[in-house]
């Protein structure tokens, strides 16, 4: 497989801050690939960068082969973009919106059409089409936004966070929608989340804070880094339980809310074994893998919260304004 | 090269919103009718019409440069809303060439501004000024022209600015003093030297001065035009060229 999307050694400074601080990864064509971290990260700058809405500091990047800061236009061609913030006309209908992304994007006029409605249909909005899209709750416009940016049919889709202010079934179908996209359409997608549960399903993430990447790898690699399986076993005599839990491999649990708590490499290996030596005493036993959020919070040191809604209260005092005046 | 599609749907958006937003068709014909029918009709008591035609006839290009002026560069400044409400980005990121945006932006701009000017025009039989069907096909013409350039020049202004709020500094600090050194409501070669000088400078100086040639038969005396038609014109169509490079130009610098 080869690298749709190229970084090296990039680097972006807004006066004294340094948002993206020489970061390199590759994403391989025909993957899902996610960038998590916490607000202000600088994942929002990276995307804007490699879209060539934004020029690096320093280091280079590339997108289907193309350079970001020397051959935009061919970049532009190669990909489609869901922004954070909404970039959605909200004085035009929701088919016009689309059909003027199918334009601009030079879909054959005959297939405008079409395509429009194919997409509106996808986030379940063809019976809204001719509604203005001020009409919208924000779940709808942010749905209309995805459809978007399928709608020319990109080689690589940029998601910044695409799901922000989603219920939960429609994430979950615009969710089933993006994991069809590579195989179906041999779209690459490039996708920024807060949400441990999306994360998880891409085949590659890197975690970026304060600008750095500080870990990569597939979800399942980087729980494996960060640590071991966790047991808990709870029998009718925890004492000697733990005792001989002590003696027989070294480890020692700890006692919590009445039950035995250690880490082990493999927890399903090791179960069989417990339940021999503690024949007849245990009551309960279960263990857990490590999440991506003890990955992140080792990491990081802090918890990787959702963001509240996107900042709609200063949003709405704009609009206040200009209706004054 | 420039992508006919991208202009196309470019135009196509501010036409449609144009003809949504009724009141923005009613508040910019409504300034050029006071001017013309207030001021105008004032000043026309003060300004005798021995100097070649009365004042309200006088004005009238310069009114159809006003509206010109508002309604181009109002549309042009919507760049600054759309940078606002994120659509400028949905434009930007998108494969096309930044001289077709630019363009496609210029050409809503004269859209709108064309149909409202048209429309003034036809005021022309009362306030007593003759026309020949001519005149009026050429006039509409250099009112498409110079609705170009000012709309390109708007465009330039936009790049400038990040929000709404310099909207006002746009309005009070270079539409008016562009209208009143344009010689909309007086001879330009009445002003003082230093003022002369900005006026030449000013890209609808020449526009005016265009309508005036095609309105008035008038060649000589106080209140003719300035300048050949011929001259405004290579004007107005350099300034265009230069105003689309250089807003291209802004649209591709990124931060
Ligand atoms: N245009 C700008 N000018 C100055 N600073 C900026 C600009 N854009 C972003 N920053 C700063 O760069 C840093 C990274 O911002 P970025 O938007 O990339 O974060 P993010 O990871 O997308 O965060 P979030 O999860 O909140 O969207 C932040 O500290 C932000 O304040
Ligand atoms: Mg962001």
């Amino acid at each position: 497989m080869s690298a749709v999307i190229k970084v090296e050694h990039l680097t972006k400074k807004f006066g004294g801050l340094t948002a993206v601080d020489d970061i390199s990864f590759d994403v391989e064509e025909g993957s899902i690939f996610g960038f998590l971290g916490p607000n202000g990260a600088g994942k929002t700058t990276t995307i804007n960068i490699l879209c060539t809405l934004l020029n690096p500091t320093s280091g280079r990047a590339f997108v289907g082969g193309y350079d970001c800061v020397r051959e935009p236009h061919m970049v532009r061609k190669a990909i489609g973009i869901v922004f954070q913030d909404s970039t959605l006309d909200k004085d035009l209908t929701a088919y016009e919106n689309l059909a003027f992304h199918a334009y601009i994007y030079g879909v054959g006029r005959a297939q405008v059409r079409e395509r429009t409605e194919d997409a509106l249909r996808f986030v379940g909005l063809l019976d809204r089409k001719d509604d203005l899209v001020k009409r919208f709750s924000g779940g709808m416009k942010r749905r209309l936004e995805v459809a978007r940016g399928l709608i020319h049919r990109p080689r690589v889709l940029f998601l910044d966070e695409p799901t922000l202010g989603l219920d939960p079934q429609s994430r979950t179908n615009l969710w089933e929608a993006i994991l069809e996209l590579p195989e179906r359409h041999g779209v690459t997608v490039f996708m920024t989340t807060h949400y441990m549960e999306e994360a998880e399903v891409c085949g590659r993430l890197a975690i970026i804070d304060h600008g750095k990447i500080i870990a990569s790898g597939s979800p399942g690699e980087l729980k494996k880094a960060i640590g071991e399986d966790l047991i808990f076993i709870k029998t009718t005599d925890n004492a000697s339980a733990r005792a001989r839990i002590e003696e027989l491999s070294g480890l020692k649990p700890e006692e919590k809310d009445g039950e035995l708590l250690f880490t082990v490499q493999r927890a399903e290996s090791v179960i069989p074994g417990l339940l021999k030596t503690l024949a007849g005493t245990v009551l309960s036993i279960r263990f857990e893998r490590p999440t991506l959020n003890d990955v992140f919070l080792k990491l990081t040191g802090k918890e990787i919260r959702p963001e509240a809604q996107e900042d709609s209260s200063i949003k709405e005092e704009v609009r206040a304004y200009r209706r004054r005046h | 090269m420039i992508e006919f599609y991208a202009v196309y749907v470019i135009v196509l958006r501010e036409l449609k919103k144009f003809v949504r937003e009724r009141s923005r068709l009613i508040s910019t014909l409504a300034r050029p009718l006071v001017w013309l029918f207030m001021v105008g009709a004032g000043l026309s008591r003060l300004v005798s019409p021995k100097a070649g035609m009365p004042y309200t006839q006088f004005i009238f290009p310069g009114i159809l440069g006003m509206t010109i002026l508002f309604s181009s560069i109002f549309s042009s400044i919507s760049i600054i809303w759309d940078k606002e409400f994120g659509f400028l980005k949905e434009i930007l990121a998108a494969p096309v060439r930044r001289s077709s945006i630019v363009i496609g932006k210029s050409l809503s701009g004269t859209a709108v501004s064309t149909i409202q000017t048209v429309i003034i025009l036809m005021l022309f039989p009362v306030i007593g000024i003759k026309l020949t069907l001519a005149q009026i096909l050429c006039t509409i013409g250099v009112s498409f022209l110079v609705a170009f350039s000012i709309s390109s020049f708007g465009i330039v202004l936009a790049t400038f600015y990040e929000s709404y709020e310099s909207f006002s500094v746009i309005m009070n600090f270079i539409v008016m003093p562009m209208f009143f050194l344009s010689g909309a409501m007086y001879p330009v070669r009445l002003l003082n030297a230093p003022l002369r000088i900005a006026s030449s400078l000013n890209p609808l100086t020449y526009g005016v001065d265009a309508l005036k040639n095609t309105v008035f038969t008038l060649r000589e005396g106080p209140l003719s035009p300035d300048f050949s038609l011929g001259f405004d014109l290579l004007v107005i169509v350099l300034t265009s060229v230069l105003f689309v490079a250089v807003a291209s130009r802004f649209f591709e610098r990124k931060g």
